[in-house]
């Protein structure tokens, strides 16, 4: 492919959607360094080797899985011109995101009843580490839904149309990576010991 | 979004028709040329900065305790009677470290030139984000407020040293420096690495999609391979540094002992257990590394394109060259370690490490080869920009030397922080990549400004920064090899050191002149932008899109249609043909073959 084809708005389309994408390669750089700081801190003789994920993981990692879909759904309705489809499945990817966040807390809570507080003298490293990456995921979420309300209001406005949906792409892209970015971690605290 | 794409999106009639006030033409500018000046701007008041606080320090190491007028009068409480404090002698060479490398070599350097040449050399109109672009600076702005805010806190700045090793940078109450100083050192860095991440995606994404029509990579002015490069390195590396400034931040002022482990201090067990400060320094030398990298890249370019243009030749090896850009790129993420060989780091994983930091001879060896046969029987124009390329061969290579020693562990443990290790890095990316900053500055200052730098200032400006800077880092070689620790308030409590003392005196004369000698240059710059001579369209006789700009700055860059590029950028006297440039926008002749080593 020539990239040096193409009118400007092909072009700035196209270097928008790209500098999203390596945008997602920094923030995939930032998660690496936690879990990789992670792995080097499980070698600690005070690293907990048989601690439990919260059962509210397990529900929000399901719920964010299902807003993917959902956002996949309000794209193919707007790719088909179905106004009323596409308001209805984005307004239920909000919401789902809302959940995912709830749960998160709860998950947090279910942690601090096991007895870990999550910083200061009663805490714990392996703790600390799944609470500091869970949070900064939640604030990527929230960056999230931020982006989603945008793109609700310019749907309300009817901006975007089958063949001119660049901010609504952006938005579906950054969502699907936030939710594959949660599968991995909660896989990766699921498994790595 | 859309509403903006709407009126910017025809290609042609860009740009006439902007009211621009001085607000959004000077201040808030979205232009990519300006947006490169606010950059060089406030990186040459924070390198004045930086330089006179290495002045400072050198005195305090030349004549130690000694009482000074410039002490008293510039660092106030901390010069009782004119003496250098000790915490603020630390708090110096960390802010000084602080600010040369990233405030003055990443963003002064790579976002000026990535700014400047990447729209203009490629053939676009602007960055792919005009408004991200402006953002950037802004926030570096903001960044370089905050660090110099920090100079300012009762308790001192910073003083954890530029790479912050925890446990300094991770008890507030360890020294003066790690209170208020440290954390406004966190809040400045973390707003310039988001400023940088900003600046970085722009520069990917504009040379990947905005390149004029025929301008393929291969024809690309290595200027461009090298900031595009550089940008990538930055969006995988700075971000790992963030990770650990949080993971920090978490342990400063939350509570967490990822870094920390037991510790009790003045006399009080603190809560911490089982962290190792090892980790942080995984994590920062995993940045650490690369950013040097970020730092001497873009002046490697740089260096290629005014060689070229200054010798009338084609750069030698144009592919070798990308290829050895990418392979320094690549290497540069796996040698951290070697920041690390005395940190108790497992013998064979140094070894490791030792290997792969010698692989990176290799590119370097190619690109330094490769600047000498450019130079080779080349029609040399010996110009300010010239001299200053050809220092920074110099220089690399004398320091690229060194880091052969120090990249090896076995020699590395007898020189490890010593001012063997200070000589080493001070002439291969300070020194070097100040001089393609100095060189880069002297080419394209008309296209910059509209007008010449003088010349003879110049020379002047060129022949004694290189004495003074030799006449520095030389020395240090041998008395970091005698032993002397770097970093140390003073060496006059070790009898040991007590032959190395006048040694000291002489660098710090070369340093002091060096640094005196900086203010000719400022003096050409600030007065040339508005006295200086008329610069024509294209004084140097260049091949590259950007001289075929008019001299006068206009929004969009070329008035009518953006030219289409037909060969690479190297055609210097070139057979065949009348003048020995061939500019990249005209069309190959009939039976002409395109050139490509």
């Amino acid at each position: 492919m020539d990239l040096t084809q193409g009118t400007k708005e092909e072009k700035n389309g196209r270097a928008k959607k790209m500098m999203l994408w390596f945008g997602i390669i920094s923030l995939v750089m930032s998660f690496a360094g936690w879990t990789s700081a992670f792995v080097v801190s499980s070698s600690r003789p005070d690293w907990l080797k048989d601690f439990q994920l919260p059962n509210a993981f397990i529900i929000s990692t399901v719920v964010i899985v299902i807003s993917s879909i959902s956002f996949l759904l309000a794209k193919k309705a707007l790719k088909a011109s179905n106004y009323k489809a596409t308001t209805l499945w984005l307004i239920l990817t909000f919401i789902l995101g809302l959940v995912f966040i709830y749960n998160q807390f709860a998950g947090f809570q279910q942690i601090i009843n096991l007895g870990y507080n999550f910083t200061g003298p009663t805490s714990n490293v392996t703790m600390s580490y799944i609470y500091l990456i869970a949070v900064v995921h939640v604030l990527h979420v929230v960056v999230g839904l931020i982006c989603l309300l945008v793109v609700i209001y310019n749907h309300f406005k009817q901006k975007y149309t089958a063949t001119n949906m660049l901010g609504f792409e952006l938005a579906a892209t950054f969502w699907h990576f936030i939710d594959i970015l949660w599968v991995y971690l909660f896989l990766f605290l699921y498994f790595v010991r | 979004m859309s509403a903006h794409a709407d009126t910017h999106g025809h290609d042609d009639d860009h740009g006439h028709h902007h009211k621009e006030t001085f607000v959004t033409k000077y201040i808030f500018s979205q232009d990519h040329k300006m947006i490169a000046k606010q950059y060089l701007v406030t990186g040459t008041i924070m390198g004045v900065i930086g330089v006179l606080m290495s002045m400072m320090f050198r005195m305090q190491i030349a004549w130690p305790e000694e009482p000074n007028v410039l002490f008293e009068a510039l660092l106030g409480k901390w010069a009782p009677d004119g003496v250098m404090d000790a915490d603020i002698y630390l708090a110096l060479v960390t802010i000084h470290g602080t600010i040369m490398v990233f405030f003055v070599l990443t963003a002064g350097l790579s976002g000026t030139f990535s700014n400047l040449l990447i729209p203009l050399q490629i053939g676009a109109r602007d960055m792919a984000s005009g408004f991200l672009n402006m953002v950037s600076y802004w926030l570096f702005f903001l960044s370089s407020v905050i660090m110099i805010i920090s100079l300012f806190v009762e308790a001192g700045p910073a003083a954890a040293g530029w790479t912050i090793y925890p446990p300094l940078s991770a008890l507030p109450m360890a020294q003066g420096g790690s209170g208020m100083g440290m954390t406004l050192w966190l809040v400045s860095m973390a707003i310039f690495i988001a400023s940088s991440l900003l600046g970085s995606l722009n520069y990917v994404v504009t040379v990947i999609n905005l390149r004029t029509k025929g301008m393929s990579m291969t024809r690309l002015p290595l200027t461009i391979w090298a900031f595009f490069v550089t940008a990538i390195i930055g969006i995988i590396s700075f971000p790992v540094l963030l990770s650990a400034a949080l993971l920090l931040i978490m342990d400063r002022s939350f509570g967490t002992s990822f870094f920390l482990s037991d510790i009790f201090i003045q006399g009080e067990v603190l809560h911490y257990q089982g962290g190792s400060p090892v980790l942080f320094e995984h994590l920062f030398w995993f940045l650490g590394h690369p950013e040097v990298y970020i730092v001497i890249l873009p002046a490697m370019g740089l260096v290629s394109e005014i060689m070229a243009s200054n010798s009338r030749k084609p750069i030698f090896g144009y592919r070798a060259m990308i290829a050895s850009i990418l392979a320094i790129a690549f290497l540069s993420t796996i040698v951290w370690g070697h920041h690390m060989f005395i940190s108790g780091m497992n013998p064979f994983l140094g070894s490791v490490f030792t290997f792969t930091t010698l692989l990176i001879a290799i590119p370097s060896a190619v690109k330094a080869f490769n600047w000498i046969t450019t130079l080779w029987k080349g029609n040399l124009q010996m110009n300010p920009a010239m001299l200053f390329s050809i220092g920074f061969v110099s220089t690399f290579i004398t320091g690229g030397l060194t880091g052969i020693i120090l990249g090896d562990s076995a020699l590395d443990i007898n020189v490890h922080d010593t001012y063997f290790v200070v000589a080493h890095f001070h002439l291969v990316m300070g020194i070097s990549a100040l001089y393609g900053m100095f060189a880069g500055i002297y080419h394209w200052f008309p296209k910059m400004f509209g007008r010449m730098l003088n010349k003879n200032l110049g020379y002047i400006h060129f022949w004694l920064t290189a004495v003074c800077a030799y006449g520095v880092f030389f020395p240090m070689h041998f008395i970091g090899m005698a032993g002397l620790p770097r970093r140390y308030y003073t060496n006059s409590n070790f009898p040991l050191f007590d032959d190395l003392a006048n040694v000291n005196v002489i660098i710090t004369i070369f340093a002091l002149i060096g640094g005196v000698v900086q203010i000719v240059y400022l003096y050409n710059f600030f007065i040339s932008i508005f006295y200086g001579k008329k610069a024509v369209q294209n004084p140097w006789r260049s091949t590259t899109l950007e001289w075929t700009t008019p001299v006068e700055h206009i929004h969009g860059n070329w008035p009518g249609e953006i030219p289409h590029v037909h060969r690479w950028a190297y055609d210097y006297s070139k057979p065949g043909h009348d003048v020995d440039f061939v500019p990249q926008t005209v069309p190959l002749k009939d039976g002409e073959e395109e050139l490509q080593h």
